[in-house]
């Protein structure tokens, strides 16, 4: 078995590799396999991997990557990743990318879809529109179209017929997945020190450009190594970050977080790798019924699904509590619609439960997190020592949405 | 007749249509009539009235509030709620309107909703915003109808399919039972035919900018023309008749050589014809297109006049099929279509209207139009060699029309368009 800090330095590495080697090395070892690029923030990758396609994670280019070409693109108004995307396409680090899917986010990365469809990047661009209807005969039917149309893209590529069999085995070792990385979560939730919030989002993240496979034997080496009594405890709470759920905040803000006296325990960093909550049915003589199931059925709140039957504010609120946490961070990109349009939502209703949190905005690319230190740090700090004032006191004072705006 | 008298007609009807539903409105519950909150793109006025609602545009009246100066209040009485600055302004409008007391355009007080009508074509904020609404508004019964996105330039049989099993599964049962009125495909029928009617009429309207010079603005002029068909008397005779009207004043324009009318009478001379991608500014319409009269501007076609729907490619609501043809409305709204099927319309407006130019008025807070527009420009630009114009505002935002950036950018537009002109015209010497 690797050390821990090997591993994270690999996957350090992956996750930030920007011109995807590794996915690039995969395609060329085999004649017929097809690399299909997805958008934040989920995708079935399952239906991908048993095509012999592996799905390539593009998440823009975070602070490693300058925009140039992307801004004369977008807008000043837009949120930054769908530049850093473009960005990333025009100067061809996907060039050995096949095809391209957007799911059905926000209008911003819709029509992203049509700006790689005008100029023909990719073999096949696929908006993917996940249903908004949460019936099996009516949802659940338009799912299944959605990814058979996907699938019919890659057999024109490879000539691959998906059959049950591989659907199924895909299913298993993409619920293998989620299994490890739920697996660190609820081991972080009691030692959160044993390994760093950053250090789990490049492990996760990392996951998004390699073949499963080699994703999950990571995984259980990570989690062989922090069931070891590793690390020691400091004085921090815990929180849950909410709201990153597309556009990745810069590593040094996730890392900053923690650095001014929280552990996160919680988060949707890289939502899409953990959207399904459970495992998906690998039994079945029906795996696309059976993904499709598992979005409508066991989907975690995102601000990008529609929502009022299952209220996102309860739902979050138990994850808090699941988690003991003692307070939550709402982190959005700047300018993006469906995170900012939900922070009323979750502030007017977490003032009422009184669940403490605070609120501010960032992009990818941001690179100064001294302001959000020193919030985080406050918050921090409040909850220490005022523990047991009631949470509308310290809200008052530390609800400084937009302070740190750039 | 004069052709001021006409122009009245048209007018009067309009403004009659409108006083009479917010009329309705002010009296919903002693007419007994139940309230459906719903959005222009893919609204489904046919099936509203079907069930005898009477229906709300919560954008419709973030616009007019915007066109009263009341938008402003609104939008900071929302922030001061934890809403963004960077979001949709109008939900903040609407939402601060509401936090206000919820007066409508004519002073009186808007109706609370029994049904929150979510089809959500082309713009995703709809759905936060509702989502919004139901918190306010928890005992309104949500309708949701998901429009797929046109996202391969095609309206597929599946994604029809899909729609209408939404209308036969959830959307219809659900208006029965807030209504207690059972639904009656016959009289959807017979308003999907007037739907036809009207809108065959609309697109012979903008059609009519073909003419030198063009007896209509397209654009803002246009925003009033869409307003029967958009907010809700589509498939009324009421719609047909005024639409009517209007033709024959416009017809009777051309007759007299005429240009478009402007707040400030008849436009006297056109010397560029322009289309136009994006919405209007509210807060400072007049101010706005003051500065496209001045200069001799008529727009001759605009993408925001298709928002509603897009009818001059051909597509009708049709009786015969009636839930397929309210399916295939929802989807074939201008910010349903995908990006490359939307340059190709405006790229045929410019050309068969014979534009000079083409302008983008950037809505900071509507990413639904916004994003993707450069590469739009950038694409129209190289294919017809047509001059493009870029210009930034907001929908009902004050703090975000600068009249002065605005008119700047504008004039040496302007200038480079006659500076082009005059070449043109010594080439062909």
């Amino acid at each position: 078995m690797k050390e821990l800090k090997q591993i994270i330095n690999e996957c350090k590495e992956l996750s930030f590799d920007l011109n995807f080697t590794r996915a690039k090395k995969w395609k060329e070892e085999k004649p017929g396999r097809v690399l299909v690029g997805y958008m934040p923030i989920y995708f079935p990758r399952e239906i991908i991997h048993a095509a012999g396609g592996m799905p390539v994670g593009i998440f823009g280019g975070g602070d490693r990557k300058q925009i140039i070409k992307g801004d004369a693109y977008y807008q000043s108004y837009i949120c930054h990743i769908p530049r850093s995307i473009m960005e990333l396409a025009l100067d061809k680090h996907m060039d050995h990318i096949d095809g391209f899917i957007f799911p059905s986010i926000c209008d911003v990365i819709r029509n992203l879809s049509g700006i790689f469809k005008q100029h023909k990047l990719g073999k096949f661009v696929k908006y993917m529109d996940f249903p908004q209807n949460f019936l099996p005969q009516i949802g659940g039917v338009f799912y299944q179209q959605e990814m058979e149309h996907v699938l019919e893209y890659i057999k024109e590529i490879n000539g691959v017929e998906v059959t049950t069999e591989k659907l199924n085995h895909s299913i298993e070792l993409y619920n293998k997945n989620r299994q490890l990385i739920s697996l660190i979560y609820d081991i972080r939730q009691e030692y959160p020190w044993r390994l760093s919030i950053e250090d789990v989002y490049h492990i996760v993240r990392a996951g998004t450009v390699i073949p499963v496979e080699e994703h999950n034997e990571i995984l259980e080496q990570v989690c062989a190594h922090i069931k070891q009594n590793i690390g020691v405890p400091q004085d921090k709470i815990k929180v849950v970050i909410s709201g990153a759920f597309c556009e990745q905040p810069a590593v040094g803000l996730i890392k900053a977080i923690e650095e001014a006296g929280c552990y996160v325990v919680d988060d949707d960093y890289m939502l899409g790798s953990r959207m399904i909550l459970g495992d998906i049915d690998a039994t079945t003589n029906k795996p696309l019924e059976a993904i499709s199931n598992s979005y409508i059925n066991q989907s975690q709140y995102s601000s990008s699904i529609y929502d009022v039957h299952n209220p996102k504010e309860n739902r979050l609120a138990k994850i808090v509590k699941d988690r003991g946490a003692n307070g939550v961070i709402f982190a959005s990109a700047s300018f993006c619609d469906p995170s900012l349009l939900d922070a009323p939502i979750f502030q007017n209703a977490f003032n009422k439960m009184g669940i403490r949190y605070i609120a501010f905005q960032y992009s990818e690319n941001i690179n100064q997190f001294k302001v959000i230190k020193e919030q985080v740090g406050a918050f921090s700090d409040s909850i220490k020592l005022w523990e047991d004032e009631p949470a509308a006191v310290s809200n008052i004072n530390l609800t400084a949405t937009d302070s740190c705006k750039h | 007749m004069s052709q001021e008298a006409q122009k009245e007609k048209s007018m009067i009807l309009q403004k009659e249509m409108v006083e009479g539903l917010f009329n309705d409105l002010a009296q919903a519950k002693e007419l007994g009539k139940k309230v459906c909150y719903t959005f222009i793109p893919g609204n489904l006025s046919e099936l509203i009235r079907t069930f005898d609602m009477l229906p709300v545009y919560p954008e419709i009246n973030a616009l007019q509030s915007a066109m009263r100066k009341k938008s402003g209040g609104y939008i900071k009485e929302a922030e001061k709620n934890a809403h963004s600055e960077d979001v949709c302004t109008y939900v903040k409008c609407d939402v601060g309107m509401l936090m206000k007391g919820n007066i409508g355009p004519t002073g009186t007080k808007i109706p609370e909703p029994d049904v929150l009508l979510l089809s959500y074509t082309g713009c995703f904020t709809f759905m936060k915003w509702f989502e919004t609404l139901k918190r306010e508004y928890p005992n309104a019964k949500v309708i949701m109808v998901h429009t797929p996105y046109q996202e391969n330039a095609k309206m597929t049989p599946q994604m029809v399919e899909y729609m209408v099993k939404q209308f036969k599964e959830e959307v219809i049962p659900q208006m029965e039972e807030v209504t207690g009125i059972k639904y009656d495909e016959a009289k959807l029928q017979r308003m999907l035919a007037l739907s036809k009617e009207a809108e065959d009429w609309i697109t012979k309207i903008f059609d009519t900018t073909k003419h030198k010079p063009s007896p209509i603005d397209a654009y803002f002029a246009g925003v009033y023309y869409i307003g029967p068909i958009n907010i809700g008397f589509r498939g009324t005779e009421q719609a047909v008749e005024y639409y009517k009207e209007l033709y024959n004043e416009i017809q009777e324009r051309i007759r007299l050589g005429l240009g478009p009318i402007t707040p400030e009478g008849e436009m006297k001379e056109e010397k560029y014809r322009l289309v136009v991608e994006g919405p209007p500014n509210w807060t400072s319409f007049r101010e706005f297109w003051k500065i496209f009269y001045d200069m001799g501007a008529v727009i001759v076609a605009s993408s925001y006049t298709k928002v509603g729907g897009v009818y001059d490619m051909g597509w009708r609501h049709d009786p015969s099929r009636p839930l397929e043809s309210l399916a295939e409305y929802c989807m074939n709204c201008y910010t349903n279509l995908n990006i490359p099927q939307r340059i190709d319309l405006l790229s045929k407006c410019i050309t068969e209207y014979q534009a000079d130019g083409y302008v983008t008025n950037s809505i900071k807070s509507c990413n639904s139009f916004s994003a993707g527009q450069l590469g739009m420009m950038r694409e129209i630009e190289d294919r017809l060699e047509v001059p493009v114009g870029f210009i930034e505002s907001d929908l009902v935002d004050p703090r975000y029309f600068s009249y002065s950036n605005i008119k700047n950018r504008l004039e040496s537009y302007f200038q480079m368009l006659a500076q082009r002109k005059m070449l043109e015209e010594q080439e062909s010497q």
